[in-house]
């Protein structure tokens, strides 16, 4: 394209432009945040500017403390589940040729051909079966097979971008091949981990629907439910100050994270596009 | 291995059993490290599979499991469930809508960032950080937004005369519909941006410098070279647009619980209704085999278009 700023109009109009879709974007955002401090009737911030949402969100149901916990740990084990199984996936498809692996790859990003929603029913079904209902181990598994495609995907480019010198010398020094992947591959491929380990996380993190069915228990459940049920408090009147609170307790890690990450995460995403 | 099969070797034969004993030890190495993720697909991909596909044969309740076959019931309810061709309607409507406006809003931010400069990488910062909310918490924080009772804009408007009384965001069907599209287009026109600025960024300078030798006029350097050049870009976006807005639940749920008058009732939350109102999962599952068909079907029509176009 013609670069839109070679005069004075131009550069002035895209600056005015540009700058008026940033704060249309980040508008929302910060409306957010004030909302959520702001007085405002049948909330508990009725007078003056003050964090009386916060507490309301802090008291509801088995406490912010308890749904923040289980948040965490469903989110944790999600990453955990997804490392494990995407690095040693990734480092297989990249490094070994053996019978089935074209199959198998094929069949791991046949996954993303399928839709969320229709195996839901039969998951909910299965982890019924095995007690895993009610339990952040269920739905940290659910989220973490939706997780795979990508995150399989994502760590056998990088380590295919590794070059084959640096393993080779190791394994002719007589290393094992896990501890080449351990000590060698690991640290050279810490961006694409980064970005596998941010997308597990903020999936985990956000998931709705899996939670929404799977965990009916009050005790288990995590930010994103707990906050759409906290809506209908008293008396049938909506605590909009409090929802808003849960947004801005919900989005800032995530929103920190983002920004904190975001040279690997663009990296790491735009490496992914350019091979596939 | 090539380093391998260059070392001096005595005896030939002795290097050949060593190399095909290496091999067999490499493809059973390779593997096994394949084996924890087949072991999870096996058990959480494909037996779901399975699984839904006997469901939909069966009368099977949500307290009391399989109870008889009864095939072809599920399906057949299915045709006549009041809520699903309303739902298959505006799922498709909402669909056509969002990827429209994402596709082209996705192409309009990354023109205007492509360059590179300290203000597009902050531009592309702000873009990009809806993105990294999750869609709940963003649909939360629209339900306060186009609220009548604490949302901005109804009373931005009054003060500018513009409007009188409070504007209902979420009570009209078409206003839902609208209201919820800007919700999804404000949260993932930035990574739509992104997918499209890789292709942007692929594109050959050469190209352009050419087109421009020719006089060619910015529109004519969009229609001719940058439109066909993205289209393996626009592709992967369409596909990943179509596919996520035909599975819309979260954002629908969340704003207006299929309100006003079941209007806003999207494929997948007749799912989520059958299944857990109905208390009804052999139709939740026949649904879900639909929908799943109707996908498959659908990309694969997609992955075939867009190999075709390559080829051109």
């Amino acid at each position: 394209m013609a670069a839109p700023h070679t005069n004075t109009f131009g550069r002035t109009s895209y600056h005015v432009l540009t700058g008026g879709l940033a704060i249309i974007f980040l508008f929302p955002l910060a409306w957010s945040v004030l909302a959520s401090v702001s007085p405002q009737g049948s909330t508990a911030q009725r007078i003056g500017y003050g964090f009386g949402n916060y507490v309301s969100l802090y008291n509801f149901g088995p406490g912010l403390p308890t749904i923040a916990f289980n948040t965490v740990v469903l989110s944790l084990l999600t990453v955990a589940i997804t490392f494990v199984l995407s690095t040693l996936g990734g480092y297989a498809f990249a490094r070994f040729r053996f019978w089935g692996r074209d199959a198998l790859f094929l069949l791991t990003l046949s996954i993303l051909m399928v839709p969320y929603a229709s195996l839901l029913i039969p998951l909910y079904v299965m982890l019924n079966a095995f007690g895993l209902t009610n339990s952040v181990l269920g739905v940290a598994l659910v989220v973490a097979m939706f997780q795979l495609p990508f995150a399989t995907y994502m760590m056998r480019i990088s380590f295919e971008a590794i070059p084959r010198d640096l393993e080779e010398s190791a394994l002719i020094d007589g290393c094992g091949t896990f501890a080449v992947l351990w000590r060698i591959m690991l640290p050279a491929v810490r961006p694409g981990l980064v970005t596998v380990g941010l997308f597990a996380f903020l999936a985990a993190w956000n998931e709705f629907f899996a939670p929404l069915l799977m965990l009916t228990d009050p005790t288990k459940q995590t930010l994103p439910v707990a906050v759409a049920n906290l809506r209908q408090q008293t008396m049938g009147a909506i605590d909009y100050g409090a929802t808003e609170a849960g947004v801005v307790v919900m989005a800032l890690p995530c929103v920190i994270l983002f920004l904190l990450l975001q040279r690997y995460y663009v990296r790491g995403f735009m490496s992914g596009a350019v091979k596939g | 291995m090539a380093s391998i099969s260059t070392t001096p070797m005595t005896s030939r034969t002795t290097a050949a059993r060593w190399q095909v004993g290496f091999q067999l030890r490499r493809q059973l190495i390779g593997f096994a490290y394949t084996l924890p993720g087949l072991l999870f697909i096996v058990l959480l991909f494909v037996t779901p599979l399975v699984l839904v596909a006997r469901m939909s044969l069966s009368n099977w309740g949500l307290l009391t499991g399989d109870v008889a076959l009864n095939f072809p019931k599920n399906f057949v309810s299915i045709w006549k469930n009041q809520l699903f061709w309303p739902a298959v309607i505006f799922t498709v409507e909402y669909t056509i809508l969002v990827t429209v406006l994402l596709l082209g809003f996705g192409l309009g931010l990354a023109l205007l960032v492509q360059a590179q400069s300290r203000w597009t990488a902050v531009l592309r910062t702000v873009f990009l950080v809806p993105v990294s909310l999750g869609l709940a918490a963003a649909s939360l924080l629209a339900y306060g937004f186009f609220s009548p009772e604490i949302g901005p804009i109804g009373p931005s408007l009054e003060a500018l005369g513009m409007a009188h009384g409070a504007i209902q965001f979420l009570g009209t069907p078409l206003n839902a519909l609208l209201s919820t599209t800007f919700l999804v287009v404000w949260k993932y026109a930035g990574f739509y941006m992104l997918i499209l600025l890789v292709g942007l960024q692929g594109i050959s300078d050469d190209l352009f410098e050419a087109a421009a030798l020719d006089g060619a006029t910015a529109w004519q350097t969009f229609r001719r070279i940058t439109l066909p050049m993205l289209r393996p870009s626009l592709s992967l976006a369409t596909i990943l647009c179509v596919t996520g807005s035909l599975l819309a639940f979260d954002q629908f749920f969340i704003l207006t619980k299929g309100a006003p008058h079941n209007s806003t009732v999207t494929v997948v939350q007749v799912i989520y209704r059958e299944a857990f109102q109905r208390q009804n999962l052999g139709t939740a599952a026949a649904l879900s085999l639909i929908v799943l068909a109707v996908l498959v079907l659908l990309n694969a029509l997609q992955v075939h278009f867009l190999r075709g176009a390559d080829r051109d």
